[in-house]
C-alpha cells in the first residue's frame, strides 16, 4: 500500500479527517495541466509511510466539471480508497460509494458527522450497512476525532466488493433505495434552531445585512491579526535580527552599483520601506507587511468556508456578480484582494471558466485596492475630508460593475449558472482551519515569492540605470495635458509598478489640489496591478490573456483620468 | 390526478411539490440527479433572489442553489 485516496461529496467534512489522519506535513499542489487544487500529506499505517491525498469533492465519477475530472483520475492511482460519507444525508452519498465499488478498489467508508446525524434523528445500522457492502464501515466524528482511530485500525482492512458490478444510473438508485431501507431509520424531526439561522442568512431580506455585517467582522479580525502579527513578529525580528545583518553587508560592499541594487542609496540609515533595494525593500515588502496580512485573511477565509457560510454568501451575491460575467465565487477574488491583489489573483482559479478567470482577474486589478493602498489613499485625502475619499472608492466601485457589464458582453466563452450545494452550518475545526491555513500560505510563499522577487529585480534594475525616470520624463506632457496633473506625477505612477502605496506616497510632494490628487490616486488604483501581482496573473492567465488584460487596464486608467479631469478640473 | 405540471420557478415559496421529470441533455440530467434531484423527490423553496436571481431549493434533507435557468428545467406539480 502507497497511496490512500479520500474520495467523498463536497461538504461531508473530507478535509477534516484529513487533517485528523495527517501530520504536520501536509501541502497544497496544483493538479498537472488544471487549475484544480488538492491537499496532500502522509500518515502512519502500521509503522510505515503512506501518502494521503484528499481529491477534491465530487457527487460522481462521471465528472461534470474539472475539479470531479481530477477526482476521477485519482482514484486510479489510488491503493486504497477511504470513502467519507455525510451520515445525514446517506441517500445521495451513497451514489459515489456505489460507483467506488464498481472498481476493483479495496474501500474503507468513514460514516462521518455521525453525531449530528444522531442528533437529527437520523439512525443508520452500521453493521447492516457493512454487511450489505462487504467492507468496512467505521462511524466517524472528524470534528471531535471520535472514530479516526478505528478508522485507521482498520485501513488494512478495505477490500472490494466483486459483486456490485457497475450498472445504469436507474440501477443504482433502485439499490440505494433498497440499502437505505434495510439500514436507515429516521425519526420526525423539528425545525431547530440552526435551520432557522441557515434561513435567515440565505433570504435576501435578512441574508444581506447579515452578510455585510459578516464582512465588516472579518475585516476586523484580519486587521486585528495582521497588526499584531507585524507589531509582535515580523517588525521584531526584521529590526532585531536582520537589520544587523544588513548593515554588515552595507559597509562589505561599499559604494556602488550592487550596493543600489541590493540595499539601496549607500550612506544613508536603511529603511526597510523606503531604501528600494532588493534585501531591503524588496524583502521587507511581501514578508514583513504582505505575508501577515495574507495569514490572516486565509485564516478567515478558512473559518468562513469550513462553517459552510461561503456557499451562502455566494448565493446573495449570485446575481450581482453573474451580470458581471462571473458567478458567486467571484466574491471570493475581491474579498482577498481587498487585502492583498496577489491572493486575490490566485483566487480566481476556483471559478470555472476561462472568461469567469479573466473578467475577475481584469477587475481585481483595475478596481480592488489591497490594504496599503486603501490606507495611503486615506492618508493624502484624508486632510481634504471623507467625500474626498469616497469619490475615489466610489469610482472604484463603479468600475468595478461598468468594466465588469462590458466584459461580460465582449469576452468570449461560457459563464454558466451558479450550482451549488448549500451544506448545513458546522461548527470548524480549529485543528482544520490552522492546517488548511498553513498549507495555503505555504503554497503562497512557494508560488507567488519568487515571482515577486523577480519583478522587484527587474524594476528595481530599470530604476538603477534611470529607465523609470526617463519614461517619467516622456509621459510627463501627456499628464499635463490630458488629465491636468503636474508632470513629475508621472514619475510617481512609473514608481507604481513596484509599490503602488509609495507611489501614492510620492504624490504628496507635488504640491496637488485635493481634486487633483483624487485623480492620481485613481489612476494610480486603475492602470496597472503591482508587479508582485502582475507576476502572478501571468502564471494564472497565460502571457497572451495577460496582455489583452493590461490593454485594458491602461485604457481604462486613461479613459477614467480624463473623464475625472472634464468633471473635476473642467477642460 | 390531473395535477398541474409547472416549472419549479413557478412553485410558490411556502409550497410543497413533486419532481416529475427533467429537461435538458443527458449531462445536464445527471449532473441533477446524482445530487439528489430525481423524479419523485419533494421539493420546496426555501429562498428566491430579486431580479431573477437563483434559487435555494431543499431536496431530500439537501439545500442548493441554482440558477433560473435551471430551476426552468425542473418539472414539479404541486402536493
Amino acid at each position: 500500500m502507497k497511496k490512500i485516496v479520500l474520495m467523498g461529496n463536497p461538504n461531508v467534512g473530507k478535509s477534516v479527517v484529513f487533517s485528523r489522519l495527517t501530520g504536520a506535513n501536509v501541502i497544497a499542489s496544483n493538479y498537472p495541466g488544471t487549475t484544480v487544487d488538492f491537499s496532500k500529506g502522509k500518515m502512519r499505517v502500521d509503522g510505515k509511510h503512506v501518502e494521503i491525498i484528499d481529491a477534491p469533492g465530487t457527487y460522481s465519477l462521471e465528472p461534470s466539471n474539472k475539479a470531479e475530472e481530477v477526482a476521477a483520475k485519482m482514484l486510479k492511482e489510488a491503493d486504497v480508497v477511504i470513502n467519507v460519507v455525510d451520515t445525514t444525508n446517506l441517500e445521495r452519498n451513497l451514489y459515489l460509494t456505489l460507483e467506488l465499488l464498481e472498481q476493483n478498489i479495496p474501500v474503507i467508508i468513514a460514516l462521518n458527522i455521525w453525531d449530528e446525524a444522531k442528533h437529527l434523528g437520523i439512525h443508520i445500522d452500521e453493521k447492516q450497512l457493512e454487511k450489505l457492502l462487504e467492507v468496512p464501515v467505521v462511524p466517524t466524528v472528524a470534528l471531535t476525532g471520535e472514530g479516526i482511530k478505528v478508522l485507521v485500525s482498520k485501513i488494512k482492512k478495505a477490500r472490494s466488493n466483486d459483486k456490485i458490478q457497475p450498472t445504469s444510473d436507474e440501477g443504482r438508485w433502485i439499490e440505494i433505495g433498497s440499502i437505505i431501507k434495510k439500514v436507515e431509520n429516521v425519526e420526525h424531526r423539528h425545525h431547530t434552531i440552526r435551520d432557522r439561522i441557515s434561513d435567515l442568512t440565505i433570504r435576501p431580506i435578512t441574508g444581506l445585512p447579515i452578510a455585510i455585517g459578516i464582512i465588516f467582522l472579518a475585516f476586523w479580525v484580519v486587521r486585528f491579526i495582521g497588526e499584531n502579527l507585524i507589531g509582535y513578529v515580523f517588525e521584531p525580528i526584521f529590526e532585531e535580527l536582520y537589520r544587523p545583518v544588513i548593515t554588515e553587508l552595507s559597509n562589505i560592499l561599499g559604494d556602488g552599483f550592487i550596493h543600489n541594487l541590493l540595499i539601496g542609496t549607500y550612506g544613508v540609515e536603511i529603511d526597510f520601506v523606503e531604501s528600494m533595494g532588493m534585501l531591503t525593500t524588496g524583502l521587507f515588502v511581501p514578508i514583513g507587511m504582505v505575508l501577515p496580512y495574507i495569514i490572516a485573511f486565509y485564516f478567515m477565509l478558512s473559518i468562513l468556508e469550513d462553517t459552510g457560510y461561503m456557499p451562502r454568501l455566494a448565493t446573495l451575491v449570485d446575481n450581482i456578480f453573474h451580470k458581471l460575467g462571473m458567478h458567486g465565487h467571484g466574491i471570493i477574488p475581491m474579498f482577498l484582494g481587498l487585502g492583498c491583489n496577489v491572493p486575490g489573483a490566485l483566487s480566481t482559479r476556483t471559478l470555472e471558466t476561462r472568461k469567469q478567470r479573466f473578467i475577475s482577474a481584469t477587475l481585481l486589478a483595475i478596481a480592488v485596492p489591497c490594504m496599503a493602498q486603501t490606507a495611503m489613499v486615506f492618508g493624502i485625502l484624508g486632510p481634504y475630508g471623507i467625500y474626498y475619499i469616497g469619490l475615489v472608492f466610489l469610482t472604484l466601485a463603479t468600475l468595478y460593475i461598468v468594466m465588469g457589464l462590458i466584459l461580460n458582453k465582449f469576452i468570449k466563452g461560457e459563464s454558466p449558472e451558479i450550482f451549488l450545494e448549500i451544506p448545513s452550518y458546522r461548527r470548524p475545526s480549529v485543528k482544520a482551519v490552522l492546517k488548511k491555513t498553513w498549507m495555503r500560505v505555504r503554497w503562497f510563499l512557494k508560488e507567488a515569492i519568487p515571482f515577486l522577487f523577480i519583478g522587484v529585480l527587474i524594476i528595481n534594475i530599470l530604476y538603477s540605470v534611470g529607465f523609470l525616470q526617463w519614461l517619467g520624463t516622456v509621459l510627463a506632457p501627456v499628464m499635463e495635458g490630458m488629465f491636468g496633473l503636474p508632470g513629475e506625477a508621472s514619475i510617481s505612477l512609473a514608481i507604481g509598478f513596484l509599490r503602488k502605496d509609495l507611489a501614492v506616497g510620492m504624490l504628496l510632494p507635488l504640491g496637488m489640489s485635493g481634486l487633483q490628487l483624487i485623480i492620481a490616486a485613481t489612476m494610480l488604483t486603475i492602470y496597472f496591478p503591482c508587479v508582485a501581482t502582475f507576476a502572478v496573473l501571468v502564471k494564472e492567465l497565460g502571457v497572451k490573456d495577460m496582455i489583452k488584460s493590461t490593454a485594458i487596464m491602461i485604457a481604462t486608467a486613461v479613459i477614467v483620468g480624463f473623464i475625472l479631469r472634464v468633471i473635476l478640473l473642467g477642460v | 390526478m390531473d395535477k398541474k405540471m409547472i416549472p419549479l420557478t413557478h412553485l410558490s415559496q411556502n409550497k410543497k411539490a413533486r419532481i416529475i421529470g427533467l429537461d435538458g441533455g443527458h449531462g445536464f440530467q445527471r449532473k441533477l440527479r446524482v445530487m439528489g434531484i430525481r423524479e419523485n423527490q419533494i421539493v420546496t423553496i426555501v429562498s428566491r433572489q430579486p431580479f431573477r436571481g437563483p434559487l435555494t431549493v431543499t431536496v431530500g434533507g439537501c439545500q442548493m442553489t441554482m440558477g433560473r435557468g435551471m430551476a426552468n428545467k425542473i418539472l414539479v406539480e404541486e402536493i
